[in-house]
């Protein structure tokens, strides 16, 4: 039991905890480079950011990145609440990011069904999720600040 | 009577149209629909009876004029410097290209194909293509997609940051400064103006009428009807002159269908192209690539789910 618990206090593990901040880095950056503002402001100037100008690239990218999140919050909810429910627990600014990045996914998961061909959605709803998946991701990137400034964890031990 | 088809099929796919307005009603419901070939309605262009005579172009600069911009002057001041001002509001007279003051222009070509001449005239605007990436990419919902095929910019919205021009394969969208909803927000910093273009009559077609452009048109080069149908007549007529399609598989499809008796390889070499003067090339479903990773996508939550259980089981091994 000892063993097991041991092993649980180290998860997750450093592979999956970079590969999320990479993951959300590439999200954040690409999804930021669907407005028109990297190359008004010089930043896709800058010498091997060009591709942040380029609205295709970044949007593929963008998309790459959000299959990797979606395999990982399937992977880290399965993990929590099957296998480590009994030893760790979420922390409230874990439940609050949880909370925000869900919203993130669901909204993210409603724009991509919106750019398939044949998609019908309201004109107004449209508006609604383009404003909620950034609202979202503004409101996440200072909850993610402020974790990292107060080192909140998003679990600790029961 | 060809013009008597047309209406009728135009109605037909009206009503379609509005049922499948009604069905959607509810965000949501049909997200994942079929491209909807009855309710999606194409124009076909004849290009061998157009004489180039700008009738199209005069009817449809008097039926939008009122959708046309009317930018507050000085601009304001923007920052960067290199944001560029557009201002076509002192040069709203040209007519020989796409402008925010002329969403449809002729363009001339004189092509010789098969050891004869020919003298190529055809009407040039938005394509309307059946999944519009200046719609789909749009990074606030300004522009949008009808249930009939129409992509139309709300210019109430619109910032114009041009970004519908840059991702059209046609680079369509026009920008005039100094108007919008940008000079409300943050006008030396953020948006640049309104994108402009062919809005195919969208009012005119809600009210049972048919765009400007198919009503002044002496020559009856333009035909609009529900999509499968404009397609079925474009191949024949293709085969009846021994023509070219154009638009039918362009950018994954698209609203507008161009029948030419000359290749558009050849046209293309021919026309004046440039700003505001759109190619002829082939274009590669734009939106495709990205929607081609959908399914991997909708796969990767089973493969995290995997790897969860994967771990499980090597849990349950190791503490046994």
């Amino acid at each position: 039991m000892r063993k097991q618990r041991d092993m649980i206090s180290k998860m997750p593990n450093k592979a999956v905890h970079y590969i999320y901040l990479i993951t959300v880095f590439f999200l954040t950056i690409t999804g930021f480079g669907q407005m028109p503002i990297f190359k008004r402001y010089y930043i896709a100037d800058i010498p091997g950011l060009g591709w942040l100008a380029k609205f295709y690239v970044t949007h593929y990218i963008h998309y790459l990145a959000a299959i990797l999140i979606l395999a990982l919050a399937a992977y880290m909810i399965i993990d929590y609440f099957v296998l480590q429910k009994k030893h760790i627990r979420l922390t409230v600014s874990g439940y609050v990011r949880g909370a925000i990045l869900v919203g993130i996914l669901v909204s993210g998961i409603f724009l991509v069904i919106r750019n398939l061909t044949g998609s019908r959605f309201e004109p107004g709803f449209i508006i609604f999720l383009d404003l909620a998946h950034l609202g979202l991701v503004m409101t996440f990137l200072m909850a993610a600040g402020y974790c990292l400034a107060r080192k909140r964890s998003w679990v600790t031990l029961r | 009577m060809k013009q008597e088809i047309s209406r009728r099929t135009f109605l037909r796919g009206g009503i379609a149209a509005a049922a499948g307005l009604a069905a959607s009603s509810i965000p949501g419901s049909a997200a994942v629909a079929a491209p909807n070939e009855k309710a999606q309605l194409a124009t076909l262009l004849d290009i061998s009876k157009c004489i180039g005579c700008g009738a199209c172009v005069e009817a449809c600069n008097e039926t939008n004029a009122h959708k046309y911009p009317n930018p507050k002057k000085p601009f304001p001041k923007m920052y960067p410097n290199r944001v560029p001002v557009q201002d076509w509001s002192e040069k709203q007279d040209v007519t020989d290209r796409l402008t925010p003051y002329n969403w449809l222009f002729i363009q001339h070509a004189t092509v010789n194909f098969n050891g004869e001449e020919h003298e190529i005239t055809l009407p040039r605007r938005c394509m309307h293509c059946v999944n519009p990436p200046c719609v789909k990419l749009c990074p606030w919902g300004a522009a949008r997609q009808l249930d009939n095929g129409i992509s139309r910019i709300d210019s109430d919205i619109c910032l114009g940051g041009s970004k519908c021009k840059k991702v059209c394969p046609w680079d369509i969208p026009q920008r005039q400064t100094g108007t919008g909803l940008y000079l409300d927000i943050l006008p030396s910093f953020a948006g640049n103006g309104v994108m402009y273009k062919c809005d195919r009559c969208y009012d005119q077609i809600a009210e049972g009428q048919l765009p400007a452009c198919i009503e002044a048109c002496p020559e009856d080069v333009q035909t609009i009807g529900p999509r499968d149908e404009i397609i079925q007549k474009a191949r024949a007529l293709a085969k009846e002159i021994n023509g070219y399609i154009y638009g039918e598989k362009e950018n994954g499809g698209t609203n507008t269908i161009y029948v030419s008796p000359v290749p558009f390889e050849e046209l293309n070499k021919a026309i004046e192209k440039g700003k505001g003067k759109p190619h002829l090339n082939p274009v590669k479903d734009t939106m495709a690539q990205a929607n081609n990773l959908t399914t991997a996508m909708v796969l990767a939550p089973v493969a995290g789910i995997a790897a969860a259980v994967g771990k499980f089981v090597k849990l349950t091994k190791s503490s046994k």
